[in-house]
C-alpha cells in the first residue's frame, strides 16, 4: 500500500489545503463579484442537509470517536493513576521499567538515526533524478507498510536464527543477534524503513532541481549543494518524517516481539514490558508505561500538527508563483 | 509542475546515491523477505498445502481476514460519515476530533490493546454495562472486531478527506438548481465522485486489520480455533520451532497484502483518470 494514503504525507495534505485556500481567497476570476457573492450564500442551502439529519451525524462522529478512540486513551491514565502518583513514580522507577526505557531509546536512536541519512539519500536519487522503474523502486521502499509486524520480524528470525540461514555460522563465531540489540535494531528499521523517504520524496519532486542546478553552475559542490540549498528547503519536511519515523520505533511491537526473547531486564523494549507486567496482572505498573508511550504519541500528533502548518505556509508562495501564466 | 521536474539535470550523486539506496534496500527488506519465500522450497507442495488447510490454520486465516472484512466495512460507513461531519459542518471541538482520528495511528499497538482489553473487559467502563446486557466481548472474537475497528480508522478517514475537500461545489449546485433534492444529489452525484478514495480507505484498513498484532492479541482470547489470529499463530509456531508452518501461513499473508497494495494503486490510477482536470 502506498505511503501517500497510509499516512497523510505533507505534499498530499498540503494539496488539499492549498487548493481549498485558494478557493477562498483567489479573486473571482471571470466572473463578476457580486454573482460569486450570491451562489455563496445560495450555495449553503443547496450544500447542506436539513438540521435533524446534521444533528445526527454529528451526534454519531462524536460518540463513535470517543468510544474508540477517547476511551482507551483515558482508560491508559485512569489506570496509571489509580492507585495514586506515588505508586505511579515507583513503578517507573523500577530497574526493569529503566532498563526497557533505555533500550527504547537506544533502539530509536539507532534506526531513526540510520533511516534518515538513508531516508534522505533514497530522496536523493528519487526526487531529482529521472530513471525507468522509478515507480516500482518506490513500491519497494514502501513494502513494509503492508508486511504484518509479525511477518517483519519472522524473515530475521529465518536469517539469523538458530535454524535460520546463518544461525550455525553465527554460533560458530559467537555473533548474538537475534534476543539481542542488533536484531531488534534490524526488525525497527524494517517497519520504519519507509517513512523518511517517503515524506521527503513528494515534496523535493515538487521543488524540482533549479535552484540546485543555480547552485552548481556557481561552483558549489555537491555535498555544499545539499546543504546549503536543498536541506533548507526541506527541513520541515524531514523532521516530519523523522517524528512520524521515530514514533514507530519507539512503539513497534509486533516485529520486535518476535526478535526480542522476552529476556527480563535486558531485551524488553517498553511496548514490550506492558505486554509482561500485563500479563501477570500488575495493571498499575503496565499502564505507567503505557503512559509514556501514549504521552509520546500525543507530542508526536501535537507536532506532526505544528510542522503540517509550516510545510503549508512555506507551501504557499510557491503555489502562487505556480499560478501565475 | 511534473513537466518543469523531468527536465534535468546536471546533478552531481545519481551513482553513489542509487547505489546506497539499493544495497541498503537489498539488505534490510529484499533479502530478508526473500529468505522468507525461498524457506518455503525447503516443503513439498503437499506439505504447504497440508499445513495451510490444517484445521486450525484455515480457522485462524478465516477468523483474521473475516473478522478484518467487517472491521473495515464499519470503517468505510463510520468513516465516511466521520469524513462528512468533519469537512462539511461546523460544530464545537471539531479541530480537536479532527486530531483525534490520528490517534489509532500514532498509539503503539500494545498500548493500544491493554487500552480496549480494560475498557471492554467485565469490569470495564464498557464491559461492566455490556456484560449486564449479556454480550461479554474482551476474549471473544467480538473483541478481535473492537479491535480491528480501532485501528482502521484513520484511514478511511484520511483517504477520503482530501477528496470531500477538493469536490467543486457547483457540481453539487448545478444537481440541486436542476431539481435534485439533497438526498439524490449526496447519493447520485457526490458518493460516486467519491467511490476510489472510499475503496482505496476499506482496501488499506482491511489489509492493516488483517495483519494487525499488538492491539488485537491482548483483547482477543486467543483460543485456537475460536479467538486465535493467523498473525498469532505464526509466533506460536515459531515459538515451537516449526519455522515452516509459520513460514507457510507467513508467505500467504504476504501474498494477500500484495494483491491489496496492487489493487489499491489501480485504485488511486482509476481515481487520478477520473478526477477533473484543475
Amino acid at each position: 500500500m502506498s505511503t501517500q494514503t497510509t499516512f497523510v504525507t505533507p505534499a498530499t495534505r498540503l494539496q488539499a489545503y492549498s487548493s481549498t485556500a485558494d478557493l477562498a481567497i483567489s479573486p473571482p476570476s471571470g466572473r463578476d463579484a457580486s454573482t460569486r457573492a450570491r451562489s455563496a450564500v445560495a450555495s449553503k442551502d443547496l450544500r447542506s442537509e436539513p438540521g435533524p439529519i446534521r444533528f445526527i451525524i454529528i451526534a454519531l462522529a462524536i460518540s463513535f470517536l470517543t468510544i474508540f478512540v477517547v476511551l482507551p486513551l483515558l482508560v491508559v491514565f485512569a489506570s496509571a493513576f489509580s492507585k495514586g502518583i506515588t505508586a505511579y513514580f515507583a513503578a517507573l522507577a523500577e530497574p526493569e521499567a529503566l532498563s526497557a526505557i533505555r533500550l527504547t531509546l537506544l533502539v530509536a536512536a539507532i534506526s531513526v538515526g540510520l533511516n534518515l541519512v538513508f531516508g534522505v539519500i533514497a530522496a536523493w536519487a528519487i526526487a531529482k533524478f529521472e530513471f525507468p522503474g522509478k515507480t516500482f523502486l518506490i513500491t519497494l521502499i514502501d513494502l513494509p507498510f503492508s508486511v504484518s509486524p509479525v511477518i517483519s520480524g519472522l524473515v530475521f528470525v529465518l536469517l539469523f536464527g538458530a535454524q535460520g540461514y546463518w544461525g550455525t555460522w553465527l554460533q560458530a563465531h559467537n555473533v548474538q543477534i537475534l534476543f539481542a540489540v542488533p536484531g531488534i535494531a534490524l526488525a525497527t528499521i524494517f517497519v520504519t524503513f519507509p517513512f523518511v523517504a517517503r515524506s521527503l520524496i513528494p515534496l523535493m519532486q515538487e521543488q524540482g532541481t533549479q535552484e540546485e542546478e543555480a547552485a552548481i553552475s556557481l561552483g558549489a559542490s555537491g555535498l555544499q549543494t545539499f546543504f546549503r540549498v536543498t536541506l533548507p528547503n526541506i527541513k520541515w519536511g524531514l523532521l516530519y518524517g523523522v517524528l512520524l519515523c521515530n514514533a514507530r520505533a519507539m512503539g513497534e511491537f509486533g516485529a520486535v516481539s518476535v526478535v526480542s526473547g522476552h529476556i527480563r531486564g535486558e531485551t524488553n523494549t517498553m511496548p514490550l514490558l506492558v505486554e509482561i507486567l500485563y500479563n501477570e496482572y500488575q495493571f498499575v505498573a503496565s499502564f505507567a508505561i503505557a503512559s509514556l508511550l501514549a504521552m509520546l504519541a500525543l507530542i508526536t500528533l501535537v507536532v506532526k500538527t505544528v510542522l503540517e502548518q509550516r510545510l503549508d505556509e512555506g507551501q504557499t508562495p510557491r503555489d502562487e508563483l505556480r499560478d501565475e501564466p | 509542475m511534473s513537466t518543469a521536474v523531468a527536465r534535468r539535470s546536471s546533478l552531481p550523486g545519481f551513482g553513489l546515491t542509487m547505489g546506497l539506496t539499493l544495497t541498503w534496500l537489498s539488505v534490510i527488506i529484499l533479502i530478508p523477505l526473500a529468505g522468507l519465500f525461498l524457506k518455503t522450497l525447503d516443503l513439498s507442495l503437499v506439505q504447504f498445502w497440508e499445513i495451510l488447510t490444517s484445521r486450525r490454520t484455515l480457522n485462524a486465516l478465516k477468523i483474521s481476514f473475516g473478522l478484518s472484512f467487517a472491521a473495515a466495512c464499519v470503517n468505510l460507513v463510520m468513516g465516511t460519515i466521520i469524513v462528512w461531519a468533519l469537512v462539511r459542518y461546523r460544530f464545537p471541538g471539531r479541530r480537536l476530533f479532527d486530531a483525534i482520528v490520528d490517534i489509532p495511528f500514532a498509539l503503539p499497538t500494545a498500548v493500544a490493546g491493554v487500552a480496549l482489553t480494560q475498557l471492554f473487559a467485565q469490569k470495564g467502563w464498557l464491559g461492566a454495562p455490556l456484560a449486564e446486557l449479556g454480550i461479554k466481548v474482551a476474549f471473544t472474537p467480538i473483541g478481535i472486531f473492537i479491535a480491528m475497528v480501532f485501528i482502521g480508522i484513520p484511514f478511511v478517514v484520511r483517504t477520503v478527506q482530501p477528496v470531500l475537500i477538493d469536490l467543486d461545489p457547483e457540481i453539487e449546485e448545478a444537481a440541486a438548481s436542476l431539481g435534485a433534492n439533497r438526498w439524490h444529489t449526496v447519493f447520485r452525484v457526490i458518493m460516486p465522485s467519491l467511490i476510489p478514495a472510499l475503496l482505496t480507505g476499506f482496501a488499506l484498513a482491511f489489509a492493516r486489520a488483517v495483519g494487525e498484532y499488538g492491539s488485537v492479541i491482548f483483547i482477543a482470547g486467543n483460543l485456537p480455533n475460536v479467538s486465535e489470529i493467523a498473525p498469532l499463530l505464526i509466533v506460536i509456531r515459531l515459538s515451537e520451532f516449526r519455522y515452516a508452518d509459520a513460514t507457510a501461513i507467513a508467505v500467504v499473508m504476504l501474498l494477500a497484502a500484495f494483491v491489496i497494495i496492487f489493487a489499491v494503486n489501480r485504485l488511486q490510477r482509476w481515481a487520478q483518470t477520473r478526477a477533473p482536470a484543475h
